[in-house]
């Protein structure tokens, strides 16, 4: 079989610059410079589990699929939030390549951030589906045409990176802001043909720290690195919003299905 | 110590997991639940599954083909009663995911999607594009989130299960945020915690499936059963072993040899079927150990491609056309553009066998019982006797989310009847656990990433897809040794908050043991059958001695010691297995 650890080709090597923090230890964060050897398919993940293996073993940072699905590996490289196993390491350079961790989170330490704003912030938009409460579907499985499911299919595609919570500015300025990932969550339920839960989610996105705090900027459907446009999401319940407070004027007790 | 108490908890936060906490908040509303998990749910290895999940839909098709399908791909090492219960089952649980909110790919009509998958007699696999594992779990556990009643220790290593009086106790656990170990009193434990194959040095699996679970069952005196079979995987890509789904298949996709032959039709798989016109069971839908064994064979008489990484085959999907693979394949066309810089829809993608999936585990019964009363276990580290020896595609996210229930309600009852246990003794076990485990910071002197590679290495070359004595005994003398070693291993890291020097090096204590288990189960398995293939005189399928489930069981001082247990077979007598034109003909292939 394939041996993987077997040298690939080297194409050069490069100087990075990571950004190191430990708890207790340090008083402030400070970079360590490591020179990393690298190849066609060294991504930025693979570089640090090189350093971590072979320079340093105590560089702390999250990662598991390597293939750009379970979003551990967010970190900010060279200024731009990205996935460190989809960046890879020949397209950046010549170097010193700054690895920082994803900005507008506290550090827990070296790359790690906090996380459990974010996982509040979700819990709090109450992502799951609910039933129809007049004829809910108990068995077998709803109909949803193709049509019905593009409303909200980008937004099923989701890792919760947060690399879109490190491009925000909002969120760096508010940091009770439910912020992208915790929006769209909510609107891509909001948006499903099966699910009658808008009225439950409409006061958490539409209070003090929900969606007015977005000014718009679209920072974070630039960073998403799936495609999920966060930015638009956020547009969109902002009219569902603007849309129920008009029901709720005109058309009393019917406001929660415009 | 700081100490919790819960009646469930639930070790593993993916879809096994998650569908087991959901299933006893349900049962019993006024149960503590609690999901610990290593790392936040939506990262765990279940989020990684592509081409889908297995579940009988239209007239055509039936629970009895699934369970056919099923027995005769695991080469009837399948416990029989516990496939019968899955077949029935699977549909309503995928049913139940799409009442939470799961994206099924749909049909023009907005009914449910299926499509072909390797072994299945009928199209019947259902997906969510080519990110089904993901949008499982990531519906399981925002649905979990609507459950009060579940809470969730994220970023908590669990390090051992807490045995006492005959039962389990608890569970021993490392907060990686605040630093600090903590003891889990609990009426039940669900062990979900995926699988091993990181043990393998080219596998498709995440860092985190380390095989934790397994060892520590294992460590307390539960079999693991039926370890030497272990799936490759027949299309990753080489090098980095990352997944290139079965789907492809399923959808029409080919393997071409060096010579850009179908190279399949020579493995007892054809007569080949037109390009476009994929057949269930024929050519590129044939199951993974049978294709895995092909791709060997072209390798072994120089008729596979040379990349970078490794030798390949071509898995060529140009003929399906750019709009088809960005409706149904998404993920791959992504994954081989980043990771290979090929376009699919008009380049083939080079891709070869990676270590994917453990057949075996923990043994349990049909209601994910383990022999430690308490002790529940599901999933990928289950050895519930659903895949005998080799997996068919899309059985396994089934298998989660149907088991998973089983487990999670099994488990409400257990704590539900037995209490939660609370002694001295319990916690003076758990602070010498904890002492043990703590005192490998800051000390040692073998680097534990060497350790890593040997041990990947030594399985990659001992207990791959072709297996003979003389390498199965090498691999063994390898873990021995790099289990000497790994006495003496390195702790650099004192940092008690998110140390990963620390908890990789206990992840790697985990899997030597789950490796030594693999290969001496492997060793004493004198046939081939299934994913297990010897070719040292021990070529063919072997009832009579065989057709029995190994269990090793743990020895501290030495090799694991080896028993055997019965199959249960209830409808479906051993018969050939065969596939291609030969399966129409012979009762195995229907």
């Amino acid at each position: 079989m394939t041996d993987p650890t077997t040298p690939q080709e080297q194409l050069g090597t490069l100087t990075m610059l990571v950004h190191r923090f430990e708890p207790g230890t340090d008083e402030v964060p400070r970079f360590v410079e490591y020179e990393v050897p690298y190849g066609q398919d060294t991504s930025v993940l693979d570089a640090l589990c090189w350093i971590k293996d072979t320079l340093d073993p105590t560089l702390t940072f999250r990662w598991s699929c390597r293939m750009g699905v379970c979003g551990s590996c967010g970190f900010v490289v060279d200024g731009a939030p990205r996935l460190g196993c989809e960046q890879f390491v020949r397209d950046l350079g010549p170097g010193p390549v700054r690895i920082e961790p994803l900005a507008n989170l506290s550090v827990e330490r070296d790359l790690v951030v906090d996380l459990e704003p974010f996982m509040q912030s979700l819990t709090a938009v109450r992502p799951w589906l609910v039933p129809d409460p007049d004829d809910p579907v108990t068995e077998g499985s709803h109909t949803q045409t193709p049509e019905q499911m593009l409303a909200f299919h980008d937004y099923t595609m989701c890792i919760d990176c947060l690399l879109c919570y490190s491009a925000c500015p909002q969120v760096g300025l508010s940091p009770d802001f439910l912020g992208p990932a915790a929006i769209t969550a909510a609107v891509r339920y909001d948006r499903d043909s099966r699910d009658h839960g808008q009225r439950e989610r409409l006061p958490v996105l539409d209070s003090q720290d929900g969606l007015w705090d977005c000014t718009f900027v679209g920072a974070c459907s630039t960073a998403c690195p799936k495609g999920v446009d966060p930015a638009a999401a956020i547009q969109q319940a902002k009219a569902a919003a603007a849309r129920s407070w008009a029901a709720e004027f005109l058309l009393p007790r019917r406001g929660d299905r415009p | 110590m700081r100490t919790l108490r819960a009646d469930v908890v639930v070790v593993g936060g993916g879809g096994a997991g998650l569908r087991a906490a959901i299933a006893a908040a349900t049962a019993r509303p006024d149960a503590d639940v609690l999901v610990i998990s290593k790392v936040y749910p939506m990262r765990s290895h279940t989020v990684a599954a592509e081409g889908g999940s297995a579940g009988v839909v239209g007239d055509d098709d039936s629970v009895e083909q699934h369970f056919a399908d099923t027995v005769s791909g695991g080469d009837w090492l399948c416990d029989q009663d516990v496939v019968e219960y899955f077949v029935e089952h699977a549909t309503e649980e995928m049913q139940q995911l799409e009442r939470w909110g799961c994206p099924w790919s749909r049909t023009d009509d907005g009914a449910v999607a299926v499509r072909r998958f390797g072994g299945m007699s009928r199209p019947r696999t259902w997906y969510a594009a080519d990110k089904t594992g993901f949008h499982m779990l990531h519906t399981l556990f925002q649905t979990s989130l609507k459950h009060g009643s579940v809470r969730r220790l994220d970023e908590h290593l669990v390090l051992d299960l807490v045995v006492d009086d005959g039962r389990v106790a608890g569970v021993l656990t490392y907060d990686q945020r605040d630093g600090l170990p903590v003891l889990v009193e609990a009426g039940a434990v669900v062990m979900a915690t995926g699988g091993a194959s990181r043990m393998y040095a080219q596998n498709t699996n995440g860092a985190i499936v380390t095989g934790d679970g397994m060892a520590m069952a294992y460590r307390a005196g539960v079999a693991l059963r039926d370890m030497e079979f272990v799936q490759y995987h027949p299309t990753g890509l080489p090098g980095s072993g990352i997944l290139i789904t079965e789907g492809c298949r399923g959808e029409g996709g080919i393997l071409l040899n060096a010579d850009g032959r179908r190279y399949l039709q020579d493995y007892a798989l054809g007569p080949e079927t037109p390009v476009g016109s994929p057949q269930n069971k024929y050519m590129e839908l044939g199951p993974r150990d049978r294709l895995s064994q092909a791709f060997w064979h072209e390798q072994q008489a120089g008729r596979t491609v040379r990349t970078p990484r490794g030798d390949a085959v071509h898995l060529d999907l140009t003929h399906l056309g750019r709009e088809l693979l960005h409706a149904r394949l998404p993920l791959i066309c992504e994954l081989a553009e980043q990771y290979m810089g090929i376009d699919p829809a008009v380049a083939p993608i080079p891709v070869c066998p990676t270590a994917h999936y453990t057949m075996g585990g923990i043994e349990t019964d049909v209601t994910t019982q383990t022999s430690l009363p308490g002790l529940f276990a599901v999933g990928e580290c289950a050895s519930s006797g659903l895949h005998g020896a080799n997996r068919l595609g899309s059985n396994s996210l089934a298998e989660l989310v149907v088991l998973g229930k089983v487990a999670g309600e099994r488990a409400a009852d257990f704590a539900s009847s037995g209490g939660v246990p609370s002694t001295a003794q319990v916690r003076r076990t758990a602070e010498s656990a904890a002492h043990d485990r703590l005192s490998l910071m800051g000390r040692g002197t073998e680097p534990p990433s060497q350790i890593r590679d040997e041990l990947g290495r030594a399985m990659d070359g001992g207990v791959g897809i072709f297996r003979t004595r003389e390498g199965m005994t090498a691999t063994a003398q390898t873990v021995a040794e790099l289990k000497a070693r790994y006495a003496e291993v390195r702790v650099v890291d004192t940092c008690p908050v998110y140390n990963t020097d620390w908890a990789t090096t206990v992840e790697l204590g985990a899997m030597l043991d789950v490796a030594e288990a693999t290969v001496h189960s492997a060793l004493a398995r004198e046939e081939s059958r299934g994913s297990h293939q010897r070719l040292d005189g021990f070529g063919e399928r072997d009832d009579e001695r065989f057709l029995r489930h190994s269990q090793a069981w743990f020895d501290p001082a030495g090799p694991p010691r080896l028993t055997y247990a019965p199959v249960t077979i209830t409808t479906s007598p051993p018969a050939s297995r065969s596939y291609g034109d030969a399966g129409r003909t012979t009762g195995g292939g229907r």
